[in-house]
């Protein structure tokens, strides 16, 4: 499983990247941690004309935390999330997700970026971006633009990225202290792709639910929002009756196929589960 | 093109195809056959290196983005003579039989050690479970290194 | 022998270490040679097909490329990979061509051979080869197999390879009043081996001198070596079979591929050193499949448990070709389903149908995990029918010390007896049960905690071991004092080196330390060497050593007595000296002046029987079919001890490996023969965070009466219970649901299912083929 022969660039500037990425004409592919892309190129799956390597990007690595907003550079890894204390409070959810991706050594390399241009529909980062309805940042050769979450993931591995366009952050809202969250993911292994996951959370008022967002990946082919199970939280106390109702909604609002690790009708009952585990975790 | 970094302390300049792993280049350019190659896709860990001090997967990193590395391979993790607590505590715990994901292994272990030498039991399954070893189920492995971290509190060393 | 301060019984760290931890072994990908070539194999990408035609003009004009190799440079008829084991000439035409020239067969088929500068341009010049096949229906399982619709070979009327029947007693009449019989049907996925290096070659031909050295050889270099002789027309001494390190067997690695003899044929044909390297992908879709296999059995009782017979019908699916040992399984399943039991009547076949899937081999217990399922299950539905403790079932029904040698059912064609040698099965029973605590935990099985229904099992087991008819081994005393070992076993990362050398210092009376290196495997090492299979190291190696080293102190003192001038009843050996009268004496190192090289042998006809209990208590989740192993403990008594430690590694990793046959690894395929099951993403293998407390415990008692050392072969007993102490545990935990497991593995999904069935109709689904194979 060698790699196919490519060309190799490190640029010095984002410009530069992107003039590289728009003079092969979709044939190049932006290097950022490697971590899914070169097992493509290993099984002859993806055979890009040129990687344009991004690691001397030093602008697309850093963590911003304001009062609007969490912004994690396209280049920022695993690991430094992990790292930096202060997203723990800035916004636990996405370190609960982080410490489910991969492996220890996958977390040293992969990158924000990376996860979310791959568009795994198992992924941990992409189900993030959705469920808090994150804005996308990115810049190709017609100039800059922001993509709504929402609007990213269009297919297993396909995104709105242009071949020419290159993701430089992602800037998820602000994250509220007495938030309530959860987060459940089923696996195969530890460290594998997820079968189903849940992300969620909540704001209280008056012992009611409202504001909630419920996102789920692993279960159709990108990270779902389940307003259904929204509906259900929004205005009710989070109570058994309620988790019940919410896990039966999730249930309902899926329709994953089969394949050879699970068969749909499991998954459409394990994302249900998900939900009810993370709801009955952010409750505590 | 020309490549240029640091291997286990020593510089090397070698002169690749962009497509060549670094994994590849350090057991074939650089005859450093320590470092073994298990999958090519990033599952098995046989091909842990440190990279600037990170456990990294060398299957996943190109030899031409190592530009400017420190690279330490089981090689460097190694004593002219005798062997590491580590080392010695994988031997003392049967922590190995056929020694293929060996390399990896103490590589990983090393590596959290360096970093967390009180980690408990949970931690280093956690962390080793991106090795896979057909041989020892495991078990052995984490005794291993869990009694090699009294070695790593001291100096915090322990190579 | 030495008795006192002994090295055999102790827990001695192993000598491959030192260079195994360090980055220092030596595995064939670590060799490189001067001038050396890559080859690369195109594979069948299509699972059954013609090959209509196959252009290699474009990938001989690739830069880089050497030569493209197709069927039609290795001549006529195309060399075919042999039979290892159970040779019949009824499987003759099942035999793969190295090969494929008019037809494919599986997925992953060699069509084509590029000989390059390097791996990867080897590999980009399989892209230029254009090959033109005409699909042809896939024979995907059993089912289709049977129905003999489409025939993987024309020529032959069905897809049946053979038929196996084992047989003991009246099953008929054992049957015909029973009190009470129940019925029912298992089976087992497709899972292998799973080796953490790929296998590899590098081959060298030397022109001049006419000789052919291939390194990374293994586990049965010998005969490979034969085979490889024939094919290409040298003398067996003209080949040279080199074992480096090797990253494990298990019974996949070593049996001789296709690749065996074409990059031994490339390097003759290119007249350069030829490397080739399997990738993980290939590795997926060539090294020997296994465990894929299905029942319809019987079992018959009287009212108090005790077994009058079993009786019915197996299938495996042996994939496409017949390869060196791919009926072994399937023999197992029949021959052995009885276990350590007494079951005076039995009547089973087992049939070998051809598939369009890669060919299957022995792993590790082959057809034990298999039929060790079946019965286990079928006991404890049977004790659970019987309103009897499924521990008094099985003690009741355990053979006997007093019944020994016990013979098992007869198998035939290749008429196969055998019979238990020695032990006591209850001990290591209620051994098991103590250490897993059994008699307090019983008050959770099938209890809900925190959520999750908890479950106990416990299963006993038999390994059969040490297959003759020889090994040989070679001792050199050489003019340094210490002493070298050569054995003709295979070190696969058992510990041999170290096994060998304490069995060799014991039998020597010397310190361990003297002994300056133990080589194996390579056929420059030894005469006649066999290798390593169903666990026969110790014991035919080890008694070899102990051969060796009977003739080697003989030797040592007709050498002294003629020094000395005296008779060889005079001299004496002593640690590092040998004593003659009047004081006379020399040092082993000038006894040595020219170093002293001595062969021994060991010949068998008989097997060993180790043998235990494996005991499981889990915690069962019925909303996502999550199994947690909570506490595993497996006992096994192998006779005499050689080394603890490392015979505790052999147990604790055999059954990880059984747990992930149990519940993880799935060699799947589609309609059209497409493995699904692409790498290791998807073959998944247990990781150290999924089975965290596994406890092997080893015991020694009634030594093997078959060898000299007392030893029984232990390398597979940890793996053969697990998939039925698994499922039993599963069954206890949710058997207020009502569920009952029948199959492998116990992925989530399949869990979870068996929670839904048993829920919406009130029991688990109904079994699922009929005595044909044909699905119900």
């Amino acid at each position: 499983m060698k790699l196919p022969p490519f060309e190799y660039a490190c640029p010095s500037t984002l410009s530069e990247a992107v003039a590289l990425l728009a003079s092969h004409h979709g044939e190049a592919k932006p290097l950022a941690g490697g971590q899914s892309l070169v097992p493509m190129l290993a099984f002859r799956v993806a055979s890009p004309s040129l990687l344009v390597d991004l690691r001397k990007l030093s602008e697309l690595r850093q963590i911003r935390i304001t009062d609007d907003s969490v912004t994690l550079g396209a280049m920022v890894r695993w690991r430094e999330i992990l790292d930096d204390a202060r997203l723990r409070t800035a916004h636990p959810l996405l370190v609960v997700a982080v410490e489910h991706v991969a492996h220890y050594q996958i977390r040293n390399r992969g990158t924000v970026g990376g996860s979310i241009a791959h568009a795994d529909p198992a992924a941990e980062l992409p189900g993030i971006v959705v469920t808090c309805e994150a804005k996308i940042d990115v810049v190709g050769k017609a100039g800059t633009r922001t993509i709504d979450a929402a609007d990213f993931f269009r297919g297993p591995l396909i995104t709105a990225l242009e071949p020419d366009e290159i993701i430089t952050e992602v800037r998820l809202p602000a994250w509220s202290a007495r938030r309530r969250f959860g987060f459940q993911e089923f696996a195969r292994r530890r460290g594998d792709f997820a079968m189903a996951a849940a992300a969620l959370f909540y704001d209280e008022n008056n012992g009611n639910a409202y504001n909630a967002h419920v996102g789920v990946t692993g279960v159709a082919d990108w990270p779902l929002r389940l307003t259904a199970v929204e509906g259900v939280l929004d205005g009710a106390t989070i109570n058994e009756a309620t988790i019940a109702r919410a896990e039966a909604a999730a249930t309902a609002a899926v329709d994953p196929p089969d394949d050879i690790h699970a068969s749909g009708a499991y998954r459409k009952a394990l994302v249900g589960v998900m939900v009810e585990r993370a709801l009955k975790s952010a409750a505590v | 093109m020309p490549v240029q970094f640091e291997v286990n302390g020593k510089p090397v300049a070698v002169e690749v195809e962009p497509r060549l792993t670094l994994a590849d280049c350090l057991r074939h350019h650089l005859r450093l056959t320590g470092t073994h190659v298990g999958c090519e896709h990033g599952v098995c860990g046989a091909c842990t290196v440190l990279v600037d001090g990170a456990a990294v997967r060398s299957c996943l990193i190109l030899a031409v983005q190592a530009e400017g590395a420190k690279v330490i391979t089981i090689e460097g993790l190694s004593l002219k003579d005798g062997l590491t607590p580590l080392q010695a505590s994988f031997r003392k715990h049967h922590a190995l039989q056929c020694g293929f994901c060996t390399p990896g292994m103490i590589t990983t272990a090393h590596a959290l050690l360096s970093e967390e030498p009180d980690c408990n039991a949970d931690r280093v399954r956690e962390v080793l479970s991106g090795n896979l070893c057909r041989c020892t189920g495991y078990i052995s492995i984490i005794e291993a290194v869990l009694d090699a971290r009294a070695a790593y509190k001291h100096d915090g060393k322990g190579a | 022998m030495r008795t006192v301060n002994s090295f055999i019984g102790q827990p001695i760290e192993r000598l491959e270490d030192f260079r195994l931890v360090r980055g220092h072994g030596q595995y064939v990908d670590d060799l490189a040679r001067k001038d050396m070539l890559y080859a690369a194999i195109l594979r069948s990408a299509v699972g059954h097909g013609r090959i209509c035609s196959i252009n290699i003009a474009r990938a001989q004009k690739f830069a880089g490329v050497h030569c493209v190799i197709t069927a039609a440079d290795l001549g006529h008829p195309t060399p075919r990979v042999p039979m290892r084991l159970q040779p019949m000439p009824e499987f003759e035409a099942f035999g793969q061509p190295v090969m494929a020239r008019d037809k494919v067969r599986y997925v992953g088929e060699a069509l084509a051979m590029v000989l390059a500068d390097s791996a990867a341009i080897a590999e980009d010049a399989l892209g230029a080869i254009d090959i033109d096949i005409e699909p042809l229906p896939a024979v995907s399982n059993y089912y289709i197999a049977a129905k003999n619709e489409t025939l993987l070979f024309e020529d032959k009327g069905g897809n049946v390879a053979m038929k196996f029947r084992a047989a003991l007693g009246d099953a008929a009449a054992a049957f015909k009043d029973a009190p009470y019989s129940r019925r029912e049907s298992f089976s087992t996925q497709r899972h292998t081996a799973l080796t953490m290096e790929p296998r590899g070659l590098l081959c060298e031909w030397d022109a001049p001198r006419g000789k052919l050295t291939v390194s990374g050889a293994a586990k049965v270099l010998f005969f490979n070596r034969r085979i490889i002789a024939k094919q290409l027309g040298l003398a067996e001494d003209a080949i040279d079979m080199v074992e480096c390190d090797v990253g494990g067997s298990f019974g996949a690695r070593g049996e001789f591929y296709p690749e065996d003899f074409l990059i031994p044929f490339a390097a003759r044909y290119c007249g350069r050193p030829v490397k080739w390297i399997e990738d993980r992908r290939e590795h997926l879709m060539t090294m020997n499949h296994a465990r894929e296999a299905a029942c319809d059995v019987e079992i018959a009782c009287e009212r108090d448990g005790t077994i009058r017979g079993l009786r019915g019908h197996a299938f495996v699916d042996v994939g496409a070709y017949m390869r060196t040992n791919g009926a072994v399984g399937a023999r197992n399943i029949a021959q052995f389903m009885s276990g350590p039991y007494r079951i005076p009547n039995i009547d089973i076949d087992v049939s070998l149908l051809l598939t369009n899937k890669t060919p299957v081999g022995t792993y590790r217990g082959p057809g034990r995990f298999e039929t060790d399922f079946f019965r286990e299950r079928l006991f404890d539905m049977v004790a659970h029918d019987l309103g009897i403790d499924q521990v008094e079932f099985r003690r009741r029904n355990l053979v006997r010390e007093a019944e020994m040698p016990y013979t098992v059912a007869t198998i035939t064609p290749f008429e196969s007896k055998d019979e238990l040698d020695s032990g006591e099965y209850q001990v290591t029973l209620d051994r098991c049960l103590a250490e897993i605590g059994w008699a307090e935990k019983a008050k959770l099985k099938g209890k809900l905690v925190g959520g999750r229904y908890q479950g106990l099992a416990i299963c006993c087991f038999i390994e059969g071991g040490a297959a003759g008819p020889k090994e040989s081994a070679r001792l050199v005393l050489e003019s340094d004092g210490t002493l070298t070992v050569y054995v003709g076993s295979s070190g696969v990362g058992q510990g041999l080196e170290t096994a060998f050398a304490q069995i060799a210092a014991d039998a020597m009376e010397m310190p361990m330390d003297r002994i300056n290196n133990v080589f194996h495997g390579s056929t420059a090492y030894v005469s006649d060497g066999y290798g390593s299979y169903h666990s026969r190291s110790i014991v035919m190696g080890g008694s070899a050593v102990l051969d060796a080293a009977t003739k080697l102190r003989q030797t040592m003192c007709a050498e002294a007595a003629r020094r000395f001038n005296c008779g060889a009843a005079e001299v004496v050996l002593a640690d590092g000296r040998v004593l003659g009268p009047d004081s006379k004496s020399v040092s082993w190192a000038e006894l040595a002046s020219e170093p002293i090289s001595v062969e021994g042998a060991f010949l068998n006809k008989k097997h060993t029987w180790a043998y235990g209990a494996h005991a499981a208590h889990v915690s069962v989740d019925p909303k996502t079919g999550h199994v947690q192993l909570i506490d595993y403990v497996v006992v096994e008594n192998c006779g005499r001890i050689i080394n603890p430690l490392t015979l505790k590694g052999q147990l604790v990793g055999a059954v990880v490996q059984g747990l992930g046959g149990a519940f993880l690894e799935h060699l799947a395929y589609d309609d059209n023969g497409q493995l699904l099951t692409g790498s290791l993403a998807d073959y998944l293998v247990p990781t150290a965070s999924d089975f965290p407390k596994i406890r092997g415990v080893v015991m020694e008692s009634h030594p093997s009466p078959i060898n000299p050392l007392g030893a029984k072969g232990a390398g597979e007993g940890g793996i053969i219970s697990v998939g039925g102490v698994m499922a039993n545990a599963v069954a206890d935990a949710l058997s207020s649901l009502g569920v009952e497991p029948r199959d492998l593995p116990l992925s989530p999904s399949h869990v979870w299912q068996l929670v839904q069935d048993a829920r919406h109709h009130g029991r688990s689904a109904a079994p699922r083929i009929d005595s044909a194979g044909h699905a119900k």
